[in-house]
């Protein structure tokens, strides 16, 4: 299968002088969740950036389904991806949720029918019934975050990027997060994820890339980075709090990453020794 | 002798104007001088409403109906000035380059200090003491937007700590950083019990609040939860699901492997404790 998102020999150098990413290589295919780590002024960010022609690269090629992002225009570039920004301000700005919901694909000037299907779709996802007439800015935050996906889940491009979608969420809004993620990848989407939730990547044991110091210095699922334990220290990353447990935890599979709590507890049901089996007194807890 | 009372709230109670229910209720604690205090709860729970009571933008700076008693060091806050209040409560917020306006990192500290009037040579003497204390020695001349996202937010806890408070409250401090910056931020909070300050942080990130702070303030629709050391906050399992907040992720593991595989193995709070618990748990 061709890839969809075909980066070749990218570096991208600002107005200033500084390098955010220099000669990165990466394919991403259909049906693919990809997340891109990597400490603040890695360039993760200026990566993504190129993915919807939002940057183009100063040396290299970016072919996003057969284009070239250089020769295309932005509005075209973002029918087939689609940013969702780490700020929901920097992306809400209608005063009702409806508005916000058919801005993009009026944006796009896609057909009246087509623009109501794709809508209501997204309406019915996300469970907004309710809220079509609220103004975005009377809504919280994590819910404001939740409009700014919708919006582009009603236009409804191929990837979705999503800029750091549960920083500052509490624990209800990152499990929402993780839900939407999966629900993008069974719709057919490529979700791009930057982030720097490591528990949300444990959960998805997904596709990695790590950047470092403009370059991208690994590309692997999560359960085979998390376990580079110097990669990670080059990288400056910790993985989940139960990973680290695990990895001083001899007893545990060595061959096996543990991304996960529910995947610790698995073990534990399956090698319990018979002598430990009297059951532990629940009630006093 | 008896140890001296930081902060001490009676019965607060705030309504903002034209809504129903009050957003804080019937609030109170009591937190020594010296202690670390997180403050937890979901989103819309009332922390940053409380934060802002304790330096008193509520009630000066947003409008709204307040009761009940805060007291800092046995005085009631109500009376203090707003100078006073500067140089006793510090607040850093959740954005860095919010709080960051100069052209270089000294004039930054300075410039609190300078609106507090503190004479010349002391501001140098506090800079140098400042920039020591959050690791940004030799930065002096450097401009803060030329700095991390770790960096800028351990800049502006410089700035605040410049203005020599008792208190520093941080609000979310860490939720734009990396890992490391995260770390930098916390070991900040974690050294200003050395200098007899006494410190309040909000953050959704349950294992670095449980290793850090030595109380935990769990606040819900307004109200306090639960109050305690982490260790009792976070072994009440039930009632933090309940209200849609997580335990560290040892903790978490523990009920799971007590409840699905009947193993008892405690309720450790942090990484350390669990490595412990967990490799005496099969032999």
């Amino acid at each position: 299968m061709e890839p969809f998102i075909k980066v070749e020999n990218v570096s991208h150098v600002y107005p200033n002088g500084v390098t955010a990413i220099s000669g990165v290589n990466l394919e991403i295919t259909d049906g693919e969740i990809v997340a891109v780590l990597g400490s603040n002024g890695s360039g993760k960010t200026t990566l993504v950036k190129h993915f919807n022609g939002l940057l183009k690269p100063t040396l290299g090629k970016i072919t996003i389904n057969g284009m070239n992002t250089k020769k295309e225009r932005i509005a075209k570039l973002s029918s087939q991806v689609g940013y969702v920004f780490q700020n929901p301000n920097h992306q809400t700005f209608l005063p009702t949720v409806k508005q916000e919901l058919y801005y993009g694909c009026k944006n796009l000037k896609m057909p009246e029918d087509e623009m109501e299907k794709r809508v209501q779709k997204a309406i019915k996802l996300f469970e907004l019934e309710d809220l079509l007439e609220a103004n975005p800015f009377d809504l919280n935050s994590s819910k404001r975050k939740e409009i700014g996906m919708a919006s582009i889940m009603a236009v409804s491009p191929k990837v979705i990027v999503l800029d750091e979608p549960t920083t500052g969420q509490d624990h209800k809004g990152c499990r929402r997060v993780l839900e939407l993620v999966q629900m993008f990848q069974k719709h057919g989407h490529i979700v791009v994820l930057v982030t720097h939730d490591m528990q949300l990547i444990g959960e998805l044991n997904c596709r990695v890339i790590i950047m470092n110091q403009s370059k991208k210095i690994a590309d692997d699922r999560a359960d085979i980075v998390f376990k580079n334990q110097r990669l990670m220290q080059t990288a400056d990353l910790q993985p989940p709090q139960v990973t680290e447990l695990a990895n001083q935890l001899s007893y545990l599979n060595q061959g096996e990453t543990y991304l996960t709590i529910d995947s610790i507890v698995e073990w534990f049901k399956n090698n319990r020794k018979p002598e430990l089996k009297e059951d532990v007194e629940l009630a006093r807890y | 002798m008896s140890v001296e009372i930081a902060i001490d709230v009676k019965g607060l109670t705030f309504h903002y104007p034209d809504s129903e229910k009050p957003a804080l209720k019937n609030i109170s604690f009591s937190l020594k001088k010296g202690e670390i205090l997180g403050i937890i709860g979901r989103t819309g729970a009332g922390k940053t409403s409380l934060a802002m009571c304790l330096n008193r933008l509520i009630p000066t700076m947003v409008d709204g109906e307040i009761s009940g008693e805060i007291a800092i060091h046995g005085q009631d806050i109500s009376s203090f000035s707003v100078a006073h209040l500067a140089d006793t409560v510090g607040f850093v917020f959740e954005e860095p380059e919010n709080q960051l306006s100069q052209m270089t990192i000294e004039e930054e500290i300075a410039f609190g200090m300078g609106n507090l009037g503190v004479p010349r040579e002391e501001m140098l003497i506090r800079i140098k003491e400042t920039l020591q204390q959050v690791g940004l020695t030799g930065f002096e001349k450097r401009s803060p937007l030329a700095l991390s996202g770790g960096q800028q937010q351990r800049l502006a806890i410089a700035s605040v700590l410049a203005m020599r408070p008792s208190i520093l409250i941080m609000d979310e401090p860490t939720s734009m950083l990396d890992p490391r910056g995260k770390n930098e931020v916390y070991d900040v909070l974690n050294k200003i019990k050395s200098y007899g300050m006494t410190g309040i942080i909000i953050d959704h990130e349950v294992e670095r609040i449980a290793s850090y702070c030595d109380r935990i303030l769990l606040l819900d629709d307004g109200e306090v939860k639960l109050f305690g050391t982490p260790k009792e906050v976070f072994s009440q399992i039930s009632l933090l699901h309940s209200l849609e907040i997580n335990a560290p992720q040892v903790t978490e593991l523990a009920f799971k492997v007590r409840e699905k595989a009947k193993l008892d193995a405690g309720c450790p709070i942090t990484i350390e404790e669990s490595v412990g618990i967990f490799n005496e748990l099969i032999v």
